[in-house]
């Protein structure tokens, strides 16, 4: 059988691959230990990784259109379910899981069930469907279901603004990402970074379409699991005495939870939580006395700064006066805005612990009652955006048969279940060391990597110890760590040599690229195959949709880059809600598409508009950054998990405005029959 | 005569996966509702030492996931078969 000749030729190939991977581990190892510098094991990694996709995008060179497309749909399930893995895999998932973990405890967990959970809708509802379907992309499929007049250019029309829409926001977060790892990690400037990356990605996808971003995935999916297991693997046997974390955080755990209530009793963390305590009382003060107290302490600013200089005071705390009178608040407006930010920021750091395995953490019933609602929110979100992504739903279209497709659901979640079921286990080993061998230490002695990570951004420092009470010991509450630090020093912490810190990002780099890969193969595949060859020329050559797929791929990679280059918070922060506006514009329309014949055109239609509008609405009325505000919530549910609302409303408007108009055609009804058998 | 039979066992089989699809959708909805609705409640039991809402929210549901997969393809692939017998033996 020539599938399974495939198959075990592949086996073979990245057996050798990852042997070859561990080899070149061991000789960095050795390279470090007679003296190698750090810098330059930090580049090594970098361009040896990003030569070695874009020389797995050479070999895999195509310009056939079912190759570029679909890689051919030969990709045995196994494969297909690494490749899905490493695009679902973000920058986000290896480098900020563990550390929102870290921060958010119990209730950090709502992003692993909802990123895991979601493959049974797409296993059980989608998946199979899309397979036995066998086009191109995902507007594809809605614009062939829902083909009433007009050949359904509508629906499509409607499916490729949703794809490019969601898939945008998400690509530029990826790209941002890896401007973040390569800068920080071999200290090139963020945009030189970003454009390393992109040539690597452009190489792989722009020569080889999905059938070079597969095979690519798949060695990147490797680097990712040896990358975050090698230092969880150390840290485990550190501190519970068994390699396997997974299975051995729980003693962990418990040894967590016994610290933490030894911390709140104890006499130096309350002495600092007093003074956070102090501060924002002060606050409090200023803010009952504007506009006067802002006059005042203006005035007191400007005279410091004067009588500094007229006291030949040094440089540098003239300096820091004057940089202290240019923040002070322009107006009372803006004092009253920043003074009310300082009073919440100390308020909350004089809290004491929270438990890390307490679910829904709360003072009264009705705000723990409110974290437990939102939280099933948000895992539902993530689940029905989960199973709408048109970036992972298309990977289902490369598998051989309706049954392949539905083993490689399986592999992908296997897959993926690897790496998520580790991520609390690190967030639990890396807060029990950080608790008990760096809290406690006097400040003369801070381990390496607190001064390292400091000062690697200046302005936003990862980590900032400040001794508050000034007792020359680093308390718990003195400590500020930004989620990322997490996994980008637990090597350090664990006490392995640099090479792991390498290897750490090389793996966020893989997470980054993969996931980037994928993404921009949607948009420009929506676009020149949605837009181009169905609407516009649909008489192209096979050669000349290629073609224009390609070029595509170029300027939304450059558009992408653009954007990811002016480090637009926002968009980062959309990134949360691409699952709820995947889920609310896609996800009923396809799953009726399956389970409902009696779904029609008008019907999707209806139905994607309005899911989309409620979402957005939801999003707009209830965002600060967009001018809502959470007064306008709806059962006290969060903006990031609009969905909720979106989705039930999509379902209820395919189904009213269907069965208001006329029942879809003969032909559309032998499509469904067709796609329901196997 | 068999065409008019191939067609009822093909809606046979919908009902089949329909049914089955049905029931693990609710599996998947009630596991997770269940854990999370009353996690308050769980924690207060321990497993082998770890807190139940914990690690069912942390691994627990993952691997129900997966099996919750396993299962559908299993009894799918069974189903496969028995419609491919049927038309077999309709012909």
């Amino acid at each position: 059988m020539p599938n399974s000749a495939f198959f075990h030729r592949l086996i073979r190939y990245y057996g050798w691959y990852t042997l070859g991977f561990i080899a070149f581990l061991a000789a960095l190892s050795i390279l470090e230990k007679e003296g190698f510098p750090r810098a330059w094991i930090g580049y090594m990694f970098m361009f040896s990784t990003i030569v070695l996709y874009a020389g797995i995008g050479v070999l895999s060179r195509t310009s056939d259109v079912s190759e570029y497309y679909v890689a051919g749909r030969r990709v045995p399930p196994m494969f297909n379910g690494m490749a899905t893995a490493a695009d679902w895999m973000s920058a986000a998932s290896f480098i900020s899981l563990a550390g929102g973990l870290y921060v958010l405890g119990f209730d950090g967990l709502a992003y692993i069930l909802g990123w895991t959970g979601g493959f049974c809708l797409v296993a059980l509802l989608i998946a199979p469907y899309l397979n036995k379907f066998g086009q191109y992309t995902i507007p594809d499929f809605l614009a062939v279901r829902y083909s009433g007049s007009n050949n359904g250019s509508m629906v499509r029309v409607l499916g490729v603004l949703a794809t490019v829409l969601v898939s945008f926001t998400y690509v530029v977060a990826q790209i941002y990402g890896v401007g973040l790892i390569t800068s920080r990690f071999t200290g090139v400037d963020f945009s030189v970074g970003i454009f390393l990356g992109l040539a690597s990605i452009l190489v792989c996808s722009f020569l080889g379409g999905m059938r070079a971003i597969t095979w690519t995935q798949v060695a990147q999916y490797i680097i990712m699991i040896i990358a975050y297991m090698i230092p969880v693997v150390w840290l485990s046997a550190k501190h519970t005495h068994v390699p396997i974390p997974q299975v051995a955080y729980g003693s962990a755990l418990a040894k967590l939870s016994e610290r933490e209530k030894a911390l709140n009793l104890d006499k130096g963390e309350q002495q600092v939580r007093t003074i956070f305590l102090e501060r924002a009382r002060q606050y409090e003060e200023k803010l009952k006395t504007l506009p006067k107290s802002w006059e005042e302490g203006f005035q007191d600013a400007q005279w410091h700064v004067d009588s500094l200089k007229r006291g030949n005071a040094s440089l540098i705390e003239i300096k820091a006066a004057a940089r202290a009178l240019a923040n002070y608040p322009k107006d009372p407006a803006e004092a009253r805005r920043k003074w009310t930010e300082a009073r919440a920021y100390n308020l909350a750091r004089s809290e004491p612990l929270v438990a890390h395995e307490e679910p829904f953490p709360g003072k009264t019933r009705e705000a723990s009652d409110n974290k437990r609602n939102n939280f099933l929110a948000l895992v539902l979100c993530l689940m029905m955006g989960t199973a709408a992504l048109p970036h992972i739903l298309v990977r289902f279209y490369t598998t051989p048969t309706v049954k392949a497709a539905r083993r490689s659901v399986f592999w992908s979640l296997f897959f993926i279940m690897l790496l998520y079921i580790t991520v609390p286990a690190l967030a639990v080993l890396v807060k029990y060391d950080i608790y008990t061998s760096l809290v406690g230490t006097s400040f003369s002695k801070l381990p390496a990597w607190v001064s390292y990570w400091a000062s690697i951004d200046k302005i936003n420092p990862l980590v900032t110890i400040t001794d508050m009470n000034r007792d020359g010991i680093v308390q718990l509450a003195e400590i500020v760590m930004d989620g990322d630090i997490v996994v980008l020093a637990t090597p350090e912490i664990a006490g392995l040599p640099y090479v792991i810190s390498g290897l750490i990002a090389a793996g966020g780099l893989a997470a980054a690229l993969s996931t980037a890969d994928g993404l921009l193969l949607t948009i420009s595949n929506a676009l020149s195959h949605d837009i181009y060859y169905k609407t516009v020329d649909p008489k192209a050559s096979s050669q000349k949709r290629v073609t224009i797929s390609k070029l595509l791929l170029l300027v939304v990679a450059l558009v992408a880059a653009y954007a990811a280059s002016l480090k637009p918070g926002d968009i980062l922060s959309m990134v949360g809600a691409a699952f709820s506006l995947a889920s609310s514009a896609l996800f009923p329309a396809l799953v009726l598409g399956v389970f409902w014949k009696r779904a029609n055109q008008q019907g999707a239609i209806a139905g994607m508009l309005t899911g989309f509008a409620v979402c957005v609405y939801y999003m707009v009325r209830t965002y600060p950054a967009l001018g809502g505000s959470s007064i306008n919530q709806w059962f006290g549910i969060a903006p990031i998990s609009a969905g909720v609302f979106g989705v039930p409303a999509g379902f209820a408007a395919i189904t009213l405005v269907s069965l208001l108009t006329r029942a879809p055609d003969q032909r559309t009804g032998a499509l469904v029959d067709h796609i329901r058998t196997p | 005569m068999s065409a008019e039979k191939i067609l009822q066992k093909r809606a046979l089989y919908w009902r089949r996966v329909r049914r089955l699809t049905a029931v693990l959708i609710s599996a998947w909805f009630l596991t997770t509702f269940v854990f999370i609705f009353f996690a308050r409640e769980f924690s207060a039991l321990t497993i082998l030492g770890w807190p139940v809402s914990f690690y069912m929210a942390g691994q627990g549901l993952t691997v129900l996931y997966l099996l919750i997969i396993a299962v559908y393809i299993r009894r799918m692939g069974k189903l496969d078969r028995l419609l491919e017998n049927e038309i077999r033996d309709a012909e």
